[in-house]
């Protein structure tokens, strides 16, 4: 189902496909995007994650046009999504947050409808295969499962062989399989030349599928980069994370790793290390301050010298712990619930 | 041609939902066929001389066009709105045009599979057609058919387009029993308390009924009062759809 000729229709690889800037959107006297400003180019997967109400759909509506900006210029493809919709649906791919097809239809009817709107569809039957739907190619929507609804949506979007893809959501309420299945085709069309940008507010499904990633809090933009180097963003911090019995002395244990290191217990018997090296080139570098493993080996040993039995020793930032910090950084209180339950309660102390 | 192949695969796929869904073949078959036969045969509703039929024909037909145009049409598009349907064809080639041109040829295409249970129907029941001129009565029906389609189809579309899915649901079943009532389809106009009738008279069933039961009953020239209220309807109702209708 991928064509050689893909590539000649997308065109130059360097060119932006979706150039958005200074995007504000309100509803009444709500703002629900404040100033955002992105690029996305061909053969780039962009994902856009945020808790709940921060502007995520708002912003992906707006490159859709189903929303008019309130200010701010968007171009897709280097056309306007509300001015020359009619020009753009024959060349962008969406998936809706929910529904957006037929309770009545079957997958195998659905898609060649869809087919039938585009000049040069996709096989409708090949899709099926792609999306993993064939048993279920005459069951009604109504009667798949969210994770089969999703993957049918996501064939609906690649029918007419976008060349941009806006994904709202494509992975909530999905199962394992079909998780891996909307990954595997994000990555397909990411490598036949095509712009994906999705929205989640799961930092897993983010750090697994995205080339780069917008963090998005309140309308307005909190960090943007890869996800190695969000991970990586705050290289004067060395953190480290571990279970304990619940109760230990932190004054000690601070004074055993050094003056600059703070000890919290997050939770009873969960144990948060935060060691801050003053940001100078060298610490930027990764030299300064205790090395990953000094740190780790110098709370084991503390904790061994006591006789205190200790788990799920990590060391360094995950995507999520970096996400928490954007969100902190705005003066956001994360939301436990959208946010991995260990680490949302881990700030709510 | 490429731009009318989304147009007939939209015809097909509204039509197999259409025909497929068995509270809509109720409505618009079942309850007609059962109204005319329960009322042409049962003596509950006296309609005046001549057998019942010759009233209840017509009538029953008026009620199958108004069932398809405006209750039919408008529960499902209030559903593809509420399932966010109509929002992601906002997003395909398919265009506002072609949408809304399949969905009034498919309601069209159920409207002669109406005619063509209930007609016969009629015929076994005793009906005799007015003795006017056969073509010419075929043209006023068709017209008035027509006409009314539009102006129930607006009058569908607009309640789907401001109100919630359900709320819809209540509102085009509570307009269907109302109408059923104050338009001369099982109830003449004229057993009707005078202000009633009057407006009745004013409301798009009725006039659909009266233009039937002279085309097609009586076999005499429809008044000009009923292509009057028909042609009022079908441009009121279907200009306010088009500007109040929300796709989201």
């Amino acid at each position: 189902m991928i064509r050689a000729d893909d590539a000649t229709r997308h065109g130059g690889r360097a060119a932006p496909a979706v150039e958005c800037k200074d995007l504000v959107v309100r509803y009444g006297t709500r703002t629900a995007v404040n100033g955002v400003s992105f690029v996305a180019r061909r053969s780039e997967v962009l994902c856009i994650l945020g808790p709940n109400g921060a502007g995520k759909t708002s912003t992906v509506e707006c490159l859709e046009g189903y929303r008019r900006p309130a200010s701010g210029t968007i171009r897709v493809l280097g056309l306007d999504p509300v001015a020359d919709h009619r020009a753009l649906a024959a060349r962008i791919g969406v998936m809706l947050q929910r529904g957006g097809v037929y309770p009545m239809l079957g997958p195998a009817r659905a898609l060649r409808l869809f087919a039938s709107y585009y000049d040069d569809p996709e096989d409708p039957e090949a899709l099926l295969d792609l999306v993993r739907l064939r048993a279920v190619a005459r069951t009604p929507w109504r009667h798949l499962s969210g994770g089969e609804q999703a993957r049918l949506s996501l064939a609906l979007a690649l029918v007419g062989r976008p060349e941009v893809l806006v994904l709202d959501e494509p992975t909530a309420g999905v199962d394992p399989e079909g998780r891996v299945a909307v990954r595997e085709v994000i990555g397909s069309l990411r490598d036949r030349g095509a712009c994906v940008i999705l929205t989640t507010h799961e930092l897993a499904e983010a750090e697994r599928v995205a080339d780069r990633v917008l963090m998005l809090t309140a309308g307005t933009i909190a960090a943007e980069g890869s996800p190695t180097s969000l991970m990586g963003a705050a290289e004067a911090v060395r953190e480290m994370a571990f279970g304990a019995a619940p109760g230990l002395d932190l004054d000690e244990l601070e004074a055993a790793i050094g003056a600059e290191a703070r000890v919290t217990e997050v939770l009873p018997g969960r144990y948060r290390v935060v060691v801050t090296v003053r940001a100078t080139a060298a610490s930027r570098a990764g030299t300064a301050g205790p090395s990953p493993g000094a740190l780790a080996a110098s709370v084991a040993t503390w904790l061994a010298q006591r006789g205190i039995a200790f788990s799920d020793l990590r060391v360094g930032r995950s995507l999520e712990e970096a996400y928490l910090d954007a969100l902190r950084a705005h003066g956001e209180q994360p939301q436990s619930e959208s946010a991995g339950s260990e680490a949302g309660s881990e700030v709510a102390r | 041609m490429s731009a009318l192949r989304p147009f007939v695969a939209q015809v097909e796929a509204e039509a197999y939902m259409t025909l497929r869904r068995g509270e809509t073949l109720l409505l618009t078959v079942g309850i007609p066929v059962a109204f005319l036969a329960f009322f042409s045969t049962s003596r509950v509703v006296p309609t005046g001389p001549g057998p019942a039929v010759s009233f209840f024909a017509p009538g029953i037909l008026a009620l199958a066009v108004m069932s398809t145009a405006m209750v039919s049409l408008g529960i499902a598009t209030g559903f593809e709105r509420g399932y966010g349907v109509l929002k992601r064809l906002g997003a395909t080639p398919l265009g506002r045009p072609r949408l809304l041109g399949a969905k009034v040829t498919t309601v069209f295409f159920v409207e002669v599979v109406q005619a063509a249970v209930l007609v016969p129907v009629g015929y076994a029941l005793g009906w005799q057609p007015g003795r006017g001129h056969p073509g010419l009565a075929a043209a006023d029906a068709l017209a008035a058919a027509v006409l009314a389609t539009v102006a129930f189809g607006g009058i569908g579309l607009l309640l789907a387009g401001v109100l919630r899915a359900e709320v819809n649901l209540a509102a085009a079943n509570g307009l269907y029993l109302v109408l059923l009532l104050l338009g001369g389809m099982v109830v003449p106009l004229g057993k009707l308390p005078g202000p009633l009738a009057a407006v009745a008279r004013a409301l798009p069933a009725a006039a659909l009924s009266d233009a039937l039961h002279a085309s097609l009953g009586l076999g005499r020239a429809v008044p000009a009062g009923a292509w009057v209220t028909l042609g009022a309807w079908a441009i009121g109702a279907s200009a306010l759809a088009a500007l109040s209708f929300r796709w989201e």
